[in-house]
């Protein structure tokens, strides 16, 4: 292969691949390890209830049964613990309840975890399950985030209340907002919800404990999106064990979208459980069971005001969410619905007033957290649904008053503050009018009609805030970690690089890209770079891949210690050549003094390095082997447009997704394939959340759609193929590579994108009193909105 | 426990099954051939698609002792015994018709036997046929563009 095809900007084929299509792959669930014992979860059927007593007797006496662990035997051990604090608009802390491993006192959600059964085998296990029967009272539950604010039902007794915090921000603004809108011309209104998702990786979550006597160690095989956060929080937090006694491994994992990156009660269980009894103990997740026990999405009840001149101008925007965290605080969850939510508000746009104010509250469910996006889809979808409905309201055209607000001159300081640092706005969406053939938009909606369908064009614009975080920044909102990144370039004598990266690959393609950037760097070939991630014990601590932050943050970490590792090589080769390392120029793997024809080979001085016969010791070590931590100065702003087409049978209320495509601005791009993939992925999800996907509670606090019977995953016969592109690029100005980040601008900038083409077909098509229809846009929900007049 | 035997892949094959034993966890447990996943318990993802005497077959919905006797092939039987990736695992690479891998046994599977039964697909023949494979990474944009491409029918497949 050429080196122009593997190198910054090819679309280099992934290595990974070939393992997961031989059916090679290493997943946690591939793992077994010797004398193994299995373990089932007893999980609550029942959404809120006093928990009485539990009788473990009978199922102890079953065969097989090695021992029922119950909330007694965790009195030592800490709660799971939540990463990030917020605080009020009072300056008070958020309350903080503490979520137990299994539940000590009540139960608090369907599927909370009572006792846990480990037995020789799995089918043991799951029959002696059944024999524990727990005493529970039941109490009213309460599922919706702004019902639960009328604390008419108590989630946890102990803080008297179900408000977690009340949030504003920028509290400071809030009567100049109010001014701002006294004084508007136009105002429009909008209430919403963000329905709450389940995000549903096709790998279910799978742990293994493992110990040993002999050396006092232990090692916890998970899926996660961050091995060392887990062995943070869970070493220091829950269960007191140092980090040199704890290892995690996280190998292949098979999707994330966020629901791996969190720290869960089984992974501690296993831990604790593989010493209680000194075997290896696993546990594999059921779907039944992920779909109650992993961290659900979004789940925002919101009313947003956006204040508008006479000429469309946005002059202030106002809004009031109530957001729901589950029954407990899940490692991020605070975060979601303020920090990665709030300071988006802006958008794309030169609004100079914003408000925003969140009310957090407890409820009967699963605990809600960061799901693809996080926050930002949020933020995203509430805004351009209500700039949607102000354009029709003020009979300006959607696009065109998007235009007349966009933010175009950089940096720009938003009111929310976040600074972008750079952007072009207008392109993006002169780049997606062209590729989703804008122009040809009336022909197909006259064809459509032909066919008795009405035909919508939905537009989009969007930013998100990536490449988390600044640490300095973070910890002053309210973070419980530094959220920089690592990475150790470790050179072999024959030439070779290992780079061990704390970031992870669970379908990102790390193992290709970061090759790519380092054979670019050295100009060696990407076949001679192996990239190492997912094991606390050959990789330094790194925070993990969430938030589009690898090739941001972890990238810049491993070309930071790839920069040190060549500033050494380039003494040694200067040693070599007699010269002075500033001569030294590094190009295609060979190091030559400017301006002579001498050169050494790049093996001949990674070689010199650890055999240093003829090396300055005096003056330098031997060895090439670098590591560096980098933590960003800014988040990066990737941010883009999206348009869709939709058919909207108004027989049925049947929409579909006729057409797709994006325009996104990532700065550089390492690998344009595996970018495409990405956004292809995003909008598959996103296109889920408009449509058909929707964790459904009933009154009574049960999942009724907690299973792929009930609840509507998107298959490839509800997708179109996708226009994508990413050729408008203003490369991030405050990291090395100038990348921004692409994993989350699909499910961030597609549901309102579809929406937007929903209610437009609906409007064009005499339905002009449809102003909104709530996701998902199911055919009942938009036959509904058709007749109710 | 009874032995239950079946050639898998080529070779004969014997393993200990109980009469609930799922043909799924006869080969990841029984054989040791991980390569064929489980990702849920309603027989809906298709994670677990083998092909049993030369049909795809969901390997969570038999039971191992249904299928005593049978030609099994798996996703680790796929490729040439030197290694070389059969057209189809080759097209998924080339299109990048995966990220994470964990649908993507019984996406191969499925789309080997769509191609054995309808050598030239349209693109709404493969969307409808990859109805029981759920794929939550890629959108199916590049998994249907693998597929086309598999079937020779390049010029069909969408320009980026």
């Amino acid at each position: 292969m050429p080196k122009d095809e593997q190198g910054i900007g090819a679309s280099t084929k992934r290595r990974e691949d070939i393992r997961f299509l031989t059916g090679d792959g290493n997943y946690t669930d591939d793992i077994n390890l010797r004398g193994q014992a299995h373990v089932v979860f007893l999980r609550s059927q029942v959404a809120h209830g006093r928990l009485r007593g539990i009788d473990p007797a009978a199922a102890e006496a079953m065969p097989g049964v090695i021992r029922v662990f119950t909330a007694k035997d965790f009195e030592s051990a800490g709660g799971l613990p939540c990463g990030w604090q917020v605080t009020d608009r009072h300056g008070q802390p958020m309350k903080e309840p503490k979520h137990p491993i299994l539940a000590e006192g009540k139960v608090r959600h369907v599927g909370e975890p009572i006792a846990a059964v480990v037995a020789d085998t799995l089918e043991q296990a799951r029959d002696a399950a059944e024999a524990v029967i727990p005493d529970i009272e039941e109490l009213p539950a309460v599922t919706n985030p702004k019902d639960a604010a009328s604390d008419a039902s108590l989630v946890h007794d102990e803080i008297g209340t179900n408000l977690c915090y009340d949030w504003g921000f920028v509290e400071d603004n809030k009567a100049k907002v109010d001014a701002a809108f006294e004084a508007a011309d136009h105002v429009t209104t909008l209430e919403l919800v963000n329905n709450r998702l389940v995000p549903n990786a096709m790998e279910p979550r799978v742990s293994i404990g493992d110990y040993s006597r002999g050396t006092g160690e232990h090692t916890l095989y998970t899926t996660s999106q961050n091995p060392h956060v887990i062995r943070l929080l869970m070493g220091a937090f829950v269960l007191g064990i140092p980090e040199h006694k704890l290892r995690v491994v996280a190998p292949d994992v098979g999707g994330g979208f966020g629901s791996k990156i969190f720290h869960y009660a089984e992974e501690a269980f296993c831990t604790f459980a593989a010493k209680a009894i000194n075997r290896p103990v696993k546990w594999t997740c059921q779907r039944g069971e992920s779909f109650v026990s992993d961290a659900h999405g979004r789940d925002h009840v919101t009313k947003i005001e956006l204040a508008l001149d006479k000429d469309g101008l946005f002059q202030a925007i106002r809004t009031d969410t109530y957001a729901n965290m589950g029954a407990y605080l899940s490692t991020f969850a605070p975060s979601v619905p303020t920090w990665l939510h709030g300071t988006l508000m802006a958008g794309n746009y030169r609004t100079p007033l914003i408000y925003v104010n969140v009310k957090a509250t407890f409820t009967n469910t699963v605990p809600v957290d960061a799901y693809r996006g996080a926050g930002r889809p949020e933020a995203t979808y509430q805004l351009e649904r209500v700039i949607d409905k102000a354009a029709r309201e003020m009979g300006i055209d959607p696009i065109e008053i998007r235009r007349r607000n966009f933010v175009t001159e950089f940096p720009y300081a938003t009111p929310v503050a976040v600074e972008y640092d750079t952007g072009d706005y207008h392109a993006t969406m002169d780049k997606v009018l062209e590729i989703a053939d804008a122009a040809g938009f009336e022909k197909r909606r006259e064809a459509s009609a032909k066919k008795g369908l009405l035909r919508g064009f939905g537009i989009n614009a969007y930013i998100e805030a990536c490449g988390i975080a600044p640490s300095n920044l973070v910890g002053q909102l309210g973070a419980r970690a530094g959220l920089y990144e690592s990475a150790t370039v470790r050179v072999n004598a024959t030439g070779g690089v290992v780079v061990m990266t704390g970031s992870h690959s669970h379908g990102q393609g790390h193992e290709t890209t970061f090759a790519q950037v380092i054979a670019d760097m050295i100009g060696i070939d990407a076949d001679q770079v192996d990239v190492v991630h997912g094991d606390t014990a050959n990789t330094p601590m790194g925070m993990g891949t969430y938030g589009s932050r690898s090739i941001a943050v972890g990238g810049s970490a491993m070309v930071r210690a790839a920069g040190k590792v060549i500033d050494k090589a380039k003494k040694i080769a200067a040693h070599l050549m007699e010269c002075s390392p500033e001569d030294i120029e590094l190009k295609d793997g060979k190091f030559s003094v400017a301006g002579t024809d001498k050169s050494v080979a790049w093996g001949d001085v990674t070689l010199a390095a650890y055999v240093p016969h003829n090396y300055p010791l005096e003056e330098m070590e031997p060895g090439l082997e670098e590591t560096a931590f980098y933590d960003p100065a800014n988040f990066t702003y990737p941010a883009g447009a999206y348009a869709c087409e939709v058919e909207v049978d108004p027989e049925t209320g049947k929409v579909t997704l006729c057409s797709f495509a994006a325009a996104d601005d990532f700065g550089n791009v390492i690998n344009p394939m595996i970018v495409d993939g990405q956004v292809h992925g995003g909008i598959g999800q996103g296109a889920g959340q408009a449509l058909m996907e929707a964790a459904a509670y009933d009154a009574t606090g049960q999942l009724v759609t907690g299973s792929y019977m009930d609840y509507t995953m998107p298959r490839a016969d509800d997708l179109p193929y996708y226009a994508v592109d990413h050729s408008c690029q203003t490369p991030c100005t405050h990291n090395p590579l100038g990348v921004k980040g692409c994993g989350e601008a699909g499910a961030i900038a597609s549901p309102p994108t579809i929406v937007n083409a929903v209610v437009d077909a609906l409007q064009r098509g005499g339905h002009g009193h449809v102003t909104h229809i709530d996701m998902p846009l199911t055919p009942l929900r938009v036959w509904q909105a058709i007749h109710q007049r | 426990m009874t032995k239950v035997s079946m050639t898998v892949n080529g070779k004969p094959a014997t393993a200990e099954a109980k009469g609930n034993t799922l043909l799924v966890d006869y080969l990841r447990e029984g054989l040791g051939l991980t390569g064929t996943h489980v990702g849920c318990d309603t027989s809906q993802c298709g994670a677990c698609v083998v092909h049993v005497d030369g049909e795809a077959v969901k390997a969570c919905s038999i039971f191992a002792l249904e299928a005593e006797g049978a030609e099994i092939t798996t996703i680790e039987g796929m490729a040439a015994p030197d290694g070389t990736l059969s057209a189809i695992q080759q097209a998924f690479q080339d299109y990048h018709g995966l990220q994470c891998g964990f649908c993507t046994p019984g996406m191969v599977m499925s789309a080997a036997a769509l191609l054995k039964e309808n050598p030239r697909p349209s693109e709404q023949e493969v969307r409808d046929y990859l109805e029981g494979n759920l794929c939550r990474c890629t959108g199916y944009h590049n998994i249907v563009r693998a597929i086309m491409a598999a079937s020779g029918q390049e010029s069909a497949v969408a320009a980026e």
